[in-house]
């Protein structure tokens, strides 16, 4: 139950090609995350899924079964708005209930999933309120309420913690995790946020203009980027790119090489930069160096370096953690 | 005068360049704000827009369209037809084609010079009234004071007074000569009473139509003063502005699209106004207080003149349509943002 | 946010506020005292403001001499009928305009509201000749179908305001809850699409009431609503003060009630949106 697979799936909104043709595999139980820049296609790719928008062409399979043509209620998915899209005019309880009540449930089995649903959330004091008395985190709760009492094959989070605050995003993005812990049930969960993707896939798919540009898990990705794409958009801060002479030397276009694997000294290594801003965030400090002959670089350094704007440090990149892309972008093997 | 004019798009596809470029500037002048805000609203990419959806759709818009079509078309070309016969009620049966004489009749009559400035006046007075009353109550209301909104209450109750009761009230019981409160407040300073509508007709009129109106401009513009972030009056203090000067560089600015809406909406009810001058001076004395809709009036169901009257009517209906024309174009825009 | 203000300033804001509040007023708060006044009262010199002899015979004398309650309820059945027809054929179009837009309904709306802004004298001889041949003359089915029309444009733009403001993602919630078309109709959308006709409704109601253009021209009698009967009093015989303001009071009471109601819809629905 929960396995849901895209056949060569496009959408063309008039002129535009948003999808031009997209093939995966989800698999039931996984956690699986859209992630891309704003524009490319993620949040349409889940409401095709979803049924809210009808497929250009391709078929969607849920469970085996084609569902290219079922209408979004027969699809046995459940989904997690961004603005949450609780309905103003019920209680919390009724708005957890309400799938159940439009599936038929008796009453006594609705009152004892929505209470089982409230406990879990921590929203058995906030019943009888209405969404607009409630705080942004209580919302999003009461809005993964209603998506669990119905028991869905999968949940489609479209999303859902870009409206609250960066503490809060952190706490929901746990319980979003331990939530898929203990339901097991398929997750798609769509965001632009590299963080949020890293921390809760098993799988992630990365998306750009419409195309995956590559899938796999939150380490794999790091590790192996296939492109300059994935590896400038997968990790924080972000992968050094470095181009001309001395990628050149290294046969490769581009040369790509992660802040934290980069060692810092303050006598000697490869190459001599200034420091230019030094952020000290207690547990780590990014360094921005302006290298000679190569350009700004960032660099992850111990917790409590103490270096400051306009010292001079020397820096050298870990060669075996480099990454080495074609004039095409593509990564190159490191056996070649 | 095509029915087409009426639609607000063909109006956009005739007008000439440099036109369409001032009205552009003087959109973006007043819609800027509203620009910048995201438009949260995805529903044209719903899966409800197929094409079943689509004929439903039309389906659910056929009556109101098509009413308004008829209403819109049909009186229209009646009037036109009629505005180019000579046709007198009393002399049924006897109506010929008579080209444009009802047109050169009406516009050569001293009496229809007299409505347009009696209704440019009217307009221009109780515009004037309005918005600058307006601005000031809203700003007033806005202060705060104990009672507000019993305060408000009481400002905004003339905009619910039916026309016909404000009209008599007014007339009788203020501004009659003998028995109105005015003449005993004129007495009791020693100074000799007004005949209001014997004297001052149209100020009379426009005094009326302003009290009822005064609370809408009052109500727009007060809208329009709560809108404005608190927070921007705050830095202007900062920045050193004195009162006055927050006025002119803030308030007044942020109002700027509330008055002009003002502005638009009760001119197209003032071109109109109607009852008012029936129930007090009957257009009076002599023709002192006709606009053109009371001319029309008179002309069709006093005079009994049809052609005369609708040629009149067709002269109205174009005076509104120069109106109606920046009227939509403004709202558009808004509908844009 | 809070600022600092003066007792000393509050209090004098409020006692301009309150006498311009009241000289606004008070027309209409006459116009209730004459009411309950003799007419020998009314016309007293110097005016008497509450120490007078207060009287009901005012309001026996306007219904016993010329039947108010007919006009009256005339008024109730010309407003809330055109109204509740004008409601019936224009929410379809709103709904059908605000959750499946064309490029056209931009079109479509702007052409509506222009019909708004033709005036009524253009339309005035040959609907008054219409009537006359098909019997509708001081008819309230003929006055009904005229304010239902000038009205239209109206409450197609307000409902379509409103309706626009009902957020895509809750109906496409509905619709991944599982509730059918005639579901997601009856327990998600109705329920949040009540407040805005409501307030069309009130806001109507209040417009057509007062509309004295129509009402004066269509009807004399019969038919005749507050604005017509209320008219009568232009060419008055005797001592009439009082009985106009009874009349005039009973005329605008109900609908100076809804109206403080529907301050916030006023704005919205007279400026077709443009300033909320």
């Amino acid at each position: 139950m929960g396995s849901i697979s895209l056949q060569k799936v496009s959408k063309v909104f008039g002129e535009a090609k948003v999808i031009p043709s997209i093939d995966l595999d989800i698999n039931n139980g996984e956690f699986v995350v859209f992630v891309g820049p704003s524009g490319c296609g993620k949040s349409t790719l889940l409401r095709l899924i979803a049924g809210l928008e009808d497929v250009s062409g391709g078929k969607v399979v849920i469970d085996g079964k084609d569902a290219t043509d079922a209408a979004p209620s027969e699809r046995g998915l459940a989904m997690v708005f961004q603005s949450y899209a609780l309905y103003p005019h019920m209680s919390v309880r009724n708005n957890i209930a309400f799938p159940l009540k439009m599936a038929g449930m008796p009453k006594e089995e609705i009152d004892k999933k929505v209470s089982d649903a409230a406990r879990v959330l921590n929203l058995t004091d906030y019943l009888e309120r209405k969404p607009r008395q409630l705080s942004g985190g209580q919302r999003q709760r009461v809005a993964i309420g209603r998506a669990i009492v119905r028991q869905p094959s999968a949940f489609l989070f479209d999303e859902p913690l870009s409206n609250l605050d960066a503490a809060l995003r952190v706490n929901m993005r746990l319980e979003i995790s331990e939530l898929h812990q203990q339901l097991k049930t398929t997750m798609i969960y769509v965001t632009h946020d590299q963080v949020e993707a890293m921390t809760m896939a098993d799988k992630i798919v990365v998306l750009n203009r419409g195309n995956i540009e590559q899938v796999g898990s939150p380490l794999e990705l790091y590790r192996s980027p296939r492109n300059l794409f994935v590896a400038g958009f997968i990790g924080s801060p972000k992968m050094n790119l470095i181009s001309g002479d001395y990628a050149r030397a290294q046969n490769a276009a581009t040369i790509g090489i992660r802040p934290e694997h980069v060692s810092l000294s303050t006598s000697d290594g490869d190459w001599r930069g200034t420091v230019t801003v030094a952020e000290h965030l207690g547990s780590d400090t990014f360094l921005h160096v302006n290298a000679d002959g190569v350009g700004p670089i960032t660099v992850r350094a111990g917790g409590e370096f103490g270096v400051k704007h306009g010292d001079t440090v020397f820096i050298t990149p870990d060669k075996s953690r480099m990454h080495r892309f074609d004039d095409k972008g593509l990564a190159i093997p490191a056996a070649a | 005068m095509a029915p087409k004019d009426w639609n607000g798009a063909s109006f956009t596809r005739t007008v000439p360049e440099w036109a369409a470029e001032c009205l552009s500037g003087f959109g973006g002048l007043f819609f800027t704000r509203e620009r910048a805000l995201p438009s949260k609203n995805f529903r044209s990419g719903l899966a409800m827009a197929t094409l079943h959806t689509r004929s439903a759709a039309r389906l659910m818009m056929a009556p109101s369209v098509l009413l308004l079509l008829a209403w819109m078309i049909i009186p229209l070309a009646m009037t036109i037809y009629f505005s180019f016969l000579r046709y007198n009620l009393l002399m049924p049966g006897m109506e010929e084609y008579a080209g444009f004489s009802n047109y050169s009749y009406f516009l050569t009559d001293p009496a229809f010079f007299t409505a347009i400035a009696n209704t440019l006046l009217i307009v221009v007075g109780v515009l004037l009234i309005t918005v600058v009353g307006g601005i000031l109550f809203a700003l007033l209301l806005d202060q705060p004071m104990f009672g507000q909104g019993i305060v408000r209450i009481l400002v905004i109750a003339p905009f619910f007074v039916m026309p016909t009761v404000s009209a008599l009230v007014w007339k009788n019981m203020f501004m009659n000569p003998v028995n109105g409160l005015f003449a005993w407040i004129a007495k009791s300073f020693g100074f000799q009473p007004i005949d209001w509508f014997a004297s001052v007709p149209l100020f009379s009129i426009i005094i009326i139509v302003a009290w009822q109106w005064l609370p809408f401009a009052t109500l727009i513009m007060l809208t329009a003063l709560q809108s404005l972030d608190e927070e921007q009056k705050e830095a202007a203090e900062m920045d050193g502005a004195g009162a006055f000067s927050k006025f002119f560089y803030i308030i007044l600015p942020h109002m700027a699209r509330a008055i002009t809406v003002v502005v638009l909406i009760q001119t197209i009810f003032l071109l109109s106004v109607f009852a008012e001058i029936l129930v007090t001076t009957n257009g009076g004395p002599g023709i002192q207080s006709t606009n053109l809709t009371y001319l029309v009036y008179a002309q069709a169901l006093l005079q009994f003149d049809i052609g005369g009257a609708s040629a009149g009517g067709i002269v109205a209906v174009i005076l509104a349509n120069i109106v109606a024309f920046f009227l939509v174009r403004l709202i558009g825009k808004n509908l844009e943002a | 946010m809070a600022r600092k203000v003066t007792t000393r300033r509050k209090l004098v804001m409020t006692a301009i506020a309150w006498v311009l509040g009241i000289m606004i007023f008070f027309p209409i708060l006459w116009t209730f005292l004459t009411s309950f006044k003799t007419e020998a009262d009314a016309i007293a010199s110097p005016p008497q403001f509450l120490f007078f002899h207060w009287t009901l015979e005012n309001y026996h004398e306007v219904q016993s001499r010329s039947d108010y309650f007919k006009h009256f309820s005339n008024s109730v059945i010309i407003s809330f009928g055109s109204t509740l027809i004008g409601l019936i054929i224009a929410i379809p179009s709103a709904w059908a305009m605000a959750f499946a837009p064309t490029k056209k309904t931009k079109d479509v709306l702007m052409w509506m509201l222009s019909t708004k802004m033709m005036p009524p004298v253009g339309a005035l001889i040959p609907i008054y000749l219409l009537f006359q041949s098909f019997g509708l003359l001081d008819s309230r089915i003929g006055l009904v179908m005229v304010l239902t029309l000038i009205n239209l444009p109206i409450i197609v733009w307000m409902l379509y305001t409103y309706f626009k403001e009902i957020p895509g993602e809750i109906l496409e919630a509905a619709r991944m809850d599982g509730a059918s078309l005639m579901k997601e109709i009856a327990y998600v959308l109705t329920p949040m699409a009540v407040p805005g006709i409501a307030s069309t409704l009130l806001l109507n109601i209040i417009l057509a009431w007062n509309e004295a253009f129509w009402t004066l021209n269509l009807t004399a009698s019969k038919a005749a609503p507050l604005t017509t009967f209320i008219a009568s009093y232009s060419s008055p015989e005797g001592l009439f003060y009082a009985k106009l303001s009874a009349a005039s009071t009973m005329a605008i009471a109900p609908i100076l009630i809804l109206g403080w109601f529907s301050q916030k819809q006023l704005v919205r629905g007279l400026t077709f949106g443009a300033v909320k």
